[in-house]
């Protein structure tokens, strides 16, 4: 079965509670393969590594149909850079 | 679906302990070095080269067992799997930006002069 961008969007919801969720799908035919960023409390104090195993954690069972799974961001809100200045 | 079974048995897990540790370096990847297989592969790759360090890889395509093993092993569904001095370092993204920031390197360095 087809895992869809409202699959991967929905699984990130529940575990993330994200305040900054995108998800693209990239597959362009070759099957199943999406680009993620978010930004969620839950990653606060944890290193890199750790916070990339927590999306695939939260995406395990749709890994078994994803091609590929690149996740571009994966911040706590206190690693995003503070808002330009006007 | 789950799947009910594991396909790291206790021999394969003592095996791929060596096989992690066989080298400071180690690539396990879609194709190989001369011949990636996968952009993602190729990407690590490629940074590996530019940074002038040995490495070797190891071609999962050809290693069914090895491919479901070294997931469960590494606990990181997807390859390529980038080991430095017998510890699991991540996958492209992470060395890409790993790369970027220099921590990449530094892990290197560390390893190959130890």
């Amino acid at each position: 079965m087809a895992v869809t961008k409202t699959d991967v969007e929905a699984a990130l919801t529940s575990k993330f509670n994200p305040s900054h969720l995108q998800v693209v799908d990239t597959s362009g035919g070759c099957g199943a393969s999406f680009e993620v960023e978010v930004v969620s409390e839950k990653f606060e104090g944890k290193r890199l590594l750790e916070r990339h195993r927590m999306v695939n954690a939260a995406l395990a069972e749709l890994m078994q149909s994803i091609h590929a799974l690149s996740i571009k961001k994966a911040l706590a809100p206190s690693q995003l850079p503070p808002p330009a200045a006007v | 679906s789950t799947r009910c079974f594991s396909a790291l048995s206790p021999e394969l897990k003592s095996t791929l302990d060596k096989v992690v540790k066989s080298h400071k370096v180690i690539l396990f990847m879609k194709g190989t070095k001369d011949f990636p297989q996968c952009g993602f592969s190729n990407t690590v790759v490629q940074i590996l080269k530019t940074l002038n360090v040995p490495f070797e890889t190891l071609n999962i395509l050809e290693n069914e067992m090895l491919r479901q093993g070294l997931k469960e092993y590494s606990s990181w569904p997807t390859f390529p799997q980038l080991y430095i001095d017998g510890e699991f370092f991540g996958g492209c993204d992470i060395t890409v930006e790993a790369y970027k920031n220099g921590q990449l390197q530094e892990q290197l360095e560390k390893a190959i002069c130890s």
